[in-house]
């Protein structure tokens, strides 16, 4: 077999060979890998190691470029490991670190090499294999190379000391019982002159003390030395991210830590450096007045810098400091807008977030005039970001911030007609959310939802059909604020509303529907008054007025006139004709009578149900004048019923009602809701059980059954009966959109009926307990547009307000933390073999002493500055706390619980014994080692 | 830390790939393809941060290449953009001028060199001086070898064995 071997390695294509290929395409990409990959898979079983790892190293030039599989490779790349030679070593490591991962079934394989290589006398055989470990480290591997990985971490050679520490990281994340190993070493490491070295157990201790800040607490004095004394950038950003994440946890340290950290501010020349000083000192020093102050007083040099980077993460801390001093956003208002048409999105984003911080309740009008009317200067993106943060600003906390809703709903319409405005299903919800809960603002909102449909252009942008559908629905909904109902029907009726999908078409012909019955009723009505009023001489005029369009055109002009002159909240609508109803009816049948074999379900019943009523109360009207003469005909009566019945359901308010209400009905006694309820049309054989949808609000298809049923439940809705609890949820699922979302947890036993008034439900329940009224008038002094009081925005309880989640930060239980926590409180009997006991008694011991060591410079120089309390006395507590312990010690010295708050409480407790002696001496010493307080930093 | 480090060229090619936090051979292409797509279409006078998937991705581009690092969002993005500049810059010192088409034909130089300065995604070596010696090293080592093995005796000796 040597021939063949020979050939191979000759006519072997090389790493070079491939790439050019790669890059001529003679045959296509996709060709030509797949043809290396042949070749490959051949070459990779070759007996020959150079051939082997030309080949893995073409492989892994396929796999971290090209994405290729190189999973079948992980035995050969073992194989070209086990070479002597340093060249295949590397190949073979960069192969093993770009493919291996936890599930690897050959990881198991590669412990012995790893563990040859790490004991090699080749550094960089050594730092091969660190790295490699770094990446593809498990439980296994961490578990097994520990000692290997304790050895070098005091290898005199730095070089590979820092790897080292570097992949202790993974080490202990993999296997956390390394930490009682190998912790000590690596705190002493932090003691280590050299800069490289001292950067990476920085860098390791910033990564942990990310995951678990409060095991770390005990280290702030090398800490605090390290940000003193170290005049490396690298180490010392890493530095503050610790103290940023130590410093909440523990106000004596914050205090601490504020002077070095605003003397690096003023200090420093690195831009780097300054940002991380400003970030720490604005997320978590955020106390200290004067250092914030300071902070903020940098943050002008990022913001009118040239570079876009340091633009953008000035304006990063601004809106981190913006949570709690507002006045710094304020301070850089001016660059903070200007940066709003900045080129880049970033920064916009930025900026606009900012400018929504700074938005209150005295200045929402002004500042959402400016975003509006730059919305519509800028790009499409960036103009729905603006319309999307507008949206969720002014809605924040149930419209907390909008004093004037007139105008907000307004704005709204306002921004639905902003050409790119892509927010419909937002602005659709809010306008209905808004229509329900707020009663004044009813009439501009039926005015802007009037305006919205009258517009036939609207129609044919898609992206505005659902603020449509809330317009019709709030015009329907809302009809008897109208001002000319007949101008809407119009509008709902428009040829074009063909462009709309089925789902809104049925809202809109349902709409329409309420508008007719209004207007029906509101003729009849008149025509009530005028006959008990006037003498019959009245009536001519208004029969003889011609039956044309003029007349129809006069009528609303007069309207609009009349209703301007109205004051009241319901503009009665002005007078109408006969011959405009006859019109009205005659234009509902023309516009939905082709609907009516719409393949559409809901536009074909919904067209259905509207043509029907048409049809039974048409010939009323057409033959009005005949027949009031003798009105005693049962004819006319009939009709004026049905219309009376049906304004009646349609003029009972839909409140608000939580989603969760229903899990609030109790069941009534003796009701088995699962029962088939097949027998229940004996009972009520007379009122004949409606289907379903007749409940849906305002579509009765069988007027009398319907109307009757209807009718009985809105008599009857006080009373909680049987079928309420299936009603309900039905009505839910069809019409989810007009329920508020969904709570989560406990909601008061309460439940709202359904068709009640929420007004009076907060009477008589406390589910529907929060009417917010806004104390006073809320008027703020320059803002005399805001004149009026704030209308009522009713809320339901628990529901509407997002549970705060205050997510504290619990120190987790994990075995890491765990692990960190019994070495850092010291518990030498941790340790499991003796000569690792030795080893850290010793290193403890060491670090006592260098504990005093630094801790003594700063606790003397520092000591008067710091003035909390008197220190003695602390110490004097201490003490006796360490006493009683020590009388408790004996009696749980044989208790073998073996983790969290107990493992401390009694690792301490012997440590208390062993020290005893010393502790009169040391009353330093054991305030340092006192569980929980890292008080020798003070 | 860093997660991972990207370079890829104008057009979308990718030219250095190295991933510190775990991800599947089709996360990988899924994550390369996102943030081609929002990085290279970035202007040149913008931010070099972009904000993706809750992570920060630093990038800057060198003549044609995009250098892309991926971090947490407390990590410092200016210190991440030093980085970027250190290994570009040995880089410089390595292949004299480096260009493209040299890491495109050295694309494990580039690798071994990145190894150098970062470990576990984070910084080891801050001094170019080192870095460059240590390569220099691992060179040797290695072309002694390969010296030995396309030696004359050596082949004759694998031909006749």
């Amino acid at each position: 077999m040597s021939g063949p071997s020979l050939m191979d390695s000759l006519f072997q294509r090389s790493l070079e060979d491939l790439i050019k290929g790669l890059r001529q395409q003679l045959i296509g990409e996709q060709a030509f890998i797949s043809k290396a990959l042949e070749e490959i898979r051949k070459e990779i079983k070759s007996t020959d190691l150079s051939i082997k790892s030309t080949a893995l190293l073409k492989l892994s030039y396929l796999s971290s470029l090209h994405f290729h599989d190189m999973s079948f490779a992980t035995f050969h790349a073992l194989e070209v490991l086990s070479s002597p030679r340093f060249s295949h070593k590397k190949i073979a490591y960069h192969a093993i670190s770009l493919s291996f991962h936890d599930s690897t079934p050959v990881l198991l394989l590669i412990t012995n090499h790893l563990r040859k290589d790490l004991t090699s006398t080749n550094e960089f055989e050594v730092s091969l294999s660190l790295r490699c470990l770094s990446k593809i480290a498990n439980v296994d591997l961490a578990r097994d190379l520990t000692p290997e990985i304790f050895t070098l971490m005091s290898s005199n050679k730095l070089y590979v000391r820092k790897k080292a520490v570097a992949v202790v990281l993974r080490v202990f994340e993999k296997y956390p019982d390394s930490v009682r190993v190998c912790f000590k070493r690596l705190v002493e490491n932090l003691d280590n002159s050299d800069p490289q070295i001292l950067s990476a157990v920085i860098g390791v201790f910033c990564e942990l003390a990310c995951k678990d800040p409060r095991s770390y607490l005990p280290l702030a004095p090398e800490f605090y030395k390290i940000l003193v004394d170290s005049k490396n950038n690298w180490v010392l950003i890493k530095v503050l991210k610790i103290f940023a994440k130590l410093a909440p946890l523990e106000p004596r340290l914050a205090k601490r830590v504020v002077e070095p950290i605003c003397d690096h501010m003023r200090r420093t020349g690195a831009k780097s450096l300054l940002f991380e000083c400003v970030r720490t000192v604005v997320t978590s020093l955020s106390e200290y007045d004067s250092a914030v102050r300071l902070a903020v007083g940098k943050v002008p040099e990022f913001l009118v810098d040239e570079d876009p980077n340091l633009k953008y993460l000035g304006l990063q801390v601004l809106s981190i400091v913006a949570q709690k001093h507002l006045w710094a956003v304020s301070q850089n208002k001016e660059a903070v807008i200007k940066s709003l048409s900045d080129a880049d999105p970033n920064i916009k984003i930025e900026s606009l977030r900012l400018v929504m911080a700074m938005v209150s309740e005295c200045n929402v009008t002004e500042i959402s005039r400016v975003l509006v009317n730059h919305a519509l200067k800028s790009d499409p993106e960036f103009c729905n970001e603006i319309l999307g943060s507008i949206l969720s600003t002014c809605s924040r906390n149930v419209y907390e911030i909008i004093v004037d809703f007139d105008w907000y709903v307004s704005l709204l319409g306002e921004m639905s007609r902003i050409p790119h405005c892509h927010k419909g299903e937002e602005i659709e919800n809010q306008l209905i959310d808004i229509g329900i809960r707020v009663k004044d603002v009813r009439l501009e909102l039926v005015r802007v939802s009037r305006d919205l449909l009258i517009d036939p252009a609207l129609l044919g942008n898609f992206f505005l059909h659902r603020v449509l559908c809330a317009a019709s629905w709030a015009s329907g909904e809302y009809v008897k604020f109208s001002r000319n109902p007949l101008e809407l029907m119009e509008a709902l009726l428009q040829p074009r509303t063909r462009l709309l999908p089925p789902s809104i078409r049925a809202i809109y012909i349902q709409s329409a529907f309420k508008v007719l019955v209004f207007c029906l009723h509101t003729y009849l009505m008149q025509r009530g008054s005028t006959f008990s009023s006037t003498s019959p001489d009245n009536l001519p005029s208004v029969v003889s007025a011609s039956v044309s369009d003029e007349s129809f055109d006069n009528l609303s002009v007069e309207n609009g006139v009349d209703a301007t002159v109205t004051h009241g909240q319901i503009c009665t609508p002005a007078f109408i004709t006969n011959e405009s109803i006859v019109n009205l009816l005659n234009m509902v049948e023309l516009a939905l009578g082709p609907l009516v074999g719409s393949h559409d379900v809901e536009v074909q019943e919904r067209a259905r149900n509207v043509l029907g009523f048409v049809d039974l109360t048409k010939l009323k009207f057409l033959n009005y004048s005949v027949q009031e003469e003798n009105d005693s005909e049962g004819k006319g009566v009939e009709a004026s019923n049905i219309i009376e019945l049906m304004h009646d359901a349609f003029s009972k308010e839909l409140g608000p009602i939580s989603l969760s209400a229903q899990g609030n009905v109790s069941l009534p006694d003796g009701l088995i809701v699962k029962e088939n309820l097949g027998d229940l049309e004996m009972i009520c054989c007379d009122i004949e059980l409606p289907s379903s949808n007749s409940f849906s609000f305002g579509s009765p298809c069988e007027e009398k059954d319907g109307v009757s049923f209807s009718n009985l439940q809105i008599k009857e809705d006080s009373e909680q009966s049987n079928e309420s609890t299936s009603l309900l949820a039905e009505h839910r699922k069809r019409h989810g959109l007009y329920y508020l979302p969904l709570g989560k947890s406990e909601i008061s036993n309460d439940y709202p009926p359904a068709n009640d008034p929420i007004l009076q439900g907060n009477i008589n329940g406390n589910a529907v307990d929060l009417v917010k009224i806004t104390e006073e008038s809320l008027v703020p002094k320059r803002k005399p547009s805001h004149a009026k009081p704030r209308p009522v925005v009713v809320k339901l309880d628990e529901v509407d307000e997002k549970p705060v989640a205050l997510k504290k930060f619990e120190s987790k239980d994990d075995s890491l933390s765990g692990a960190v926590r019994d070495i850092l409180f010291g518990s030498e009997d941790m340790v499991p073999t003796s000569s690792q006991s030795n080893l850290s008694d010793k290193s403890s011991s060491k670090r006592k002493g260098k504990e005093k060591q630094h801790t003594a410079p700063h606790v003397e120089s520092k000591e008067n500055l710091v003035d909390d309390g008197n220190p003695s006395s602390r110490r004097r507590k201490y003490r006796s706390h360490g006493k009683e312990r020590r009388h408790r010690s004996p009696r749980k010295k044989t208790a073998e619980e073996r983790e969290g708050q107990k493992e401390k409480e009694k690792s301490s407790h012997r440590h208390g014994r062993h020290k005893s002696g010393q502790r009169a001496e040391e009353p330093l010493n054991v305030s340092a080692q006192a569980p929980v307080i890292p008080d020798f930093l003070l | 830390m860093i997660h991972f480090v990207l370079l890829i060229s104008r057009q979308g090619k990718v030219r250095l790939t190295k991933w510190y936090s775990t991800y599947t051979q089709k996360e990988r292409t899924k994550v390369i393809r996102e943030l081609s797509g929002v990085i290279l279409t970035r202007g040149p006078k913008l931010c070099n941060f972009v904000e993706w998937r809750g992570f920060k991705v630093v990038y800057k581009r060198y003549a044609s290449l995009y250098f892309c690092m991926c971090i947490d969002q407390d990590d410092n993005e200016l210190e991440i953009l030093e980085i970027i500049h250190h290994y570009v810059e040995i880089l410089d010192r390595y292949f004299g001028s480096v260009c493209e088409l040299d890491l495109i034909f050295n694309f494990h130089k580039a690798y071994y060199i990145l190894d150098e300065i970062l470990i576990a995604g984070e910084l080891q070596e801050s001094s170019k001086k080192t870095v460059a010696r240590l390569i220099a090293a691992q060179d040797s080592l290695v072309e002694t070898a390969k010296e030995q093995a396309s030696s004359i005796s050596n082949i004759i000796a694998q031909a006749t064995k």
